[in-house]
């Protein structure tokens, strides 16, 4: 299957400043994958260069098996852009409708589709208000259903909860995991860990206008586990013991913290603990946060 | 529907809904309504006058013809400076400022061509200033055919030249707002405007002292910008013979040639061209 995005050492030099010195990814169909670096490490000029508003220096990518800026694989192609601005001088619907339009949807088509997302977006009362009257959140909600308006192939979003309050976030959240569930590939570009940590499958590092890491996230709640586990009655030499299972071994009170490889070994921890007399009430494997992971990558000062 | 008819229809609403035309109509309409209270004065004047001095009725009805003409060229004169006003402040903002609001993204990345965006806007802009000069010109006109019963010779030619010069300086805002912000757009299509004017008046000046060099000027400048040639070409075809002897920013006694209006059309077809290849290699 031809990969959603394949980037090939994409570059994009301004002067003399290079934005993006080489961008090599592939997003696969139907993955949701997230895009992340420091402020001003290129990602934006990134999303701009793969939907062919900005013209790379060098390299080459391709949009579901085509060349960038190829017309007919727009057609296939959502963009929710940061900063969202529009006409605002068109009602929410007639806004939906000129997107449509433009994406040369057929009527009839067009018609049920701008209802239903007006509906899943929660603005159907507010359908025939002008979009200057909108307040942020509400503005990013109708750019999230300009964006979705012909069921794309991919969608590229850019900050899409920026502005959001967290039940706006959570419906980005929801939205973005129905649209996986219909094959659409998701590329998101986000500051909030959080929520890349919930719905990516995998994720990018940038820096530098460089690809420094490429995670699976799978992957993250299987190695380098953080436990902490309540318990009582934990004899000083039973303490010992646990080491054959992880490393870091501390005891503060009730709870004893450690790192074990893999969530695999909790059980046999378990049975271990209960074997030695121990009273457990909980054991909490605490996943390493992408935060954690984010900072080791691009370094505490954010790769300035 | 194709695209650039989705964003003519566009561009035209967005006029429309802004009420950008609703103040450019009601000022038009009221410097048409001015128009005609004041000619009605003057004209009844005019007659009183040269009933009471002039040696015969011949004589009187040539000098009231004259002066009603001449004054009904001012007034297309004043109704063209504000459709070049309306055709600059249309397009100054418009791609300029599209592009600064990040406006023109979720339009750019759709399955349409970036020329769709350049042609669909100047369809609407054109739309927009065909009524716009229908109005203002056709108000001039009809307001005096009212009260005179006078009609000027060649009045097609002379509202379509109006309507060309109209329509390139659109064009040339147009492809500077391609480029340039919106500011430095409007700057420049003014600075172009009130050069192309100074060279008009140069070769105006020229023609009544028939001074070559001063003509010569006129025609470089004509040349540079053709606005102001296409407005004293249509001052040409509209004035009475008499009329054009009299040097007067309003009417015309250095005609600009037939030749300099194909290089006027080819002048505004190329500025589109550039227009459009502008826009297609920036980065938005």
């Amino acid at each position: 299957m031809t990969d959603a995005i394949d980037a090939h050492l994409l570059r994009k030099v301004f002067g003399d400043y290079a934005a993006v010195k080489g961008l090599t990814l592939q997003v696969k169909q139907g993955e949701v994958f997230g895009f992340l670096g420091p402020n001003g490490a290129g990602k934006t000029t990134s999303m701009k260069m793969l939907l062919g508003l900005i013209a790379p220096t060098s390299g080459e990518a391709a949009l579901l098996g085509k060349p960038i800026g190829n017309r007919e694989v727009m057609s296939r192609v959502g963009f929710l852009p940061e900063h969202f601005r529009f006409q605002e001088w068109l009602a929410a619907d007639e806004f939906l409708l000129l997107h449509g339009q433009l994406l040369g949807m057929k009527k009839e088509d067009l018609e049920q589709r701008r209802a239903e997302l007006l509906e899943r977006v929660g603005l159907t009362p507010f359908r025939n208000k002008h979009l200057r009257t909108f307040s942020k959140g509400m503005l990013q909600r109708v750019g999230l259903a300009q964006a979705l308006l012909n069921r794309p192939a991919l969608v590229f979003l850019d900050e899409p909860t920026s502005g959001l309050d967290p039940v706006g976030r959570r419906l980005v959240r929801d939205v973005i995991r129905e649209v996986r569930a219909q094959g659409t590939s998701v590329f998101l570009n986000s500051h909030l860990l959080s929520e890349i940590e919930v719905t990516c499958d995998r994720v990018a590092f940038i820096q530098h206008g460089e690809v420094v890491r490429v995670l699976e996230m799978a992957s993250l709640s299987n190695d380098q586990t953080s436990v902490t586990i309540r318990v009582s009655n934990l004899a000083a030499e039973s303490l010992n013991g646990l080491s054959q299972w992880g490393r870091e071994i501390q005891i503060d009170g009730e709870f004893l913290h450690m790192i074990v490889p893999s969530d695999t070994v909790l059980p046999e921890v378990t049975r271990y603990l209960v074997s030695q007399k121990a009273e457990v009430y909980s054991i909490t494997p605490n996943r390493m946060s992408l935060e954690d992971i984010f900072i080791e990558t691009v370094g505490k000062d954010g790769g300035l | 529907m194709s695209a650039i008819s989705i964003i003519a229809r566009l561009t035209f609403r967005e006029a429309i809904r802004r009420r950008i035309m609703l103040a450019g109509l009601v000022l038009g309409v009221a410097f048409v309504i001015l128009f005609s209270i004041g000619t009605h004065f003057i004209f009844g004047d005019i007659a009183k006058d040269t009933a009471a001095n002039m040696p015969s009725q011949m004589a009187a009805d040539i000098l009231i013809a004259e002066s009603t003409n001449t004054f009904m060229m001012m007034g297309l004169y004043a109704a063209t400076f504000l459709s070049i006003a309306m055709a600059a402040l249309l397009g100054a903002d418009t791609l300029a400022g599209e592009i600064n609001s990040g406006t023109i993204q979720t339009i750019a990345t759709k399955p349409i061509r970036r020329a769709d965006v350049v042609l669909g806007k100047w369809l609407g802009f054109a739309e927009l200033l065909g009524l716009y000069v229908l109005l203002l010109c056709g108000g001039i006109v009809l307001s005096t055919f009212i009260q005179s019963g006078q009609l000027p010779e060649n009045l097609l030619i002379g509202l379509g030249l109006i309507y060309m010069e109209s329509l390139l300086i659109m064009t040339i805002t147009l492809m500077l707002s391609s480029a340039f912000p919106a500011l430095a757009t409007g700057g420049i299509v003014f600075g172009l405007y009130g050069l192309a004017f100074i060279g008009g008046w140069v070769e105006q000046f020229g023609g009544l002292l028939q001074n070559d060099t001063a003509i010569k000027v006129g025609i470089i400048t004509s040349l540079v910008i053709p606005s102001e040639s296409l407005w004293r070409r249509a001052a040409f075809e509209m004035q009475t013979p008499l009329t054009g002897t009299f040097g007067s920013p309003f009417t015309t006694t250095s005609v600009p040639s037939s030749l300099m209006m194909a290089y006027a059309f080819l002048y505004l077809i190329v500025i589109l061209f550039l227009a459009v290849h502008i826009f297609q290699a920036r980065d938005l």
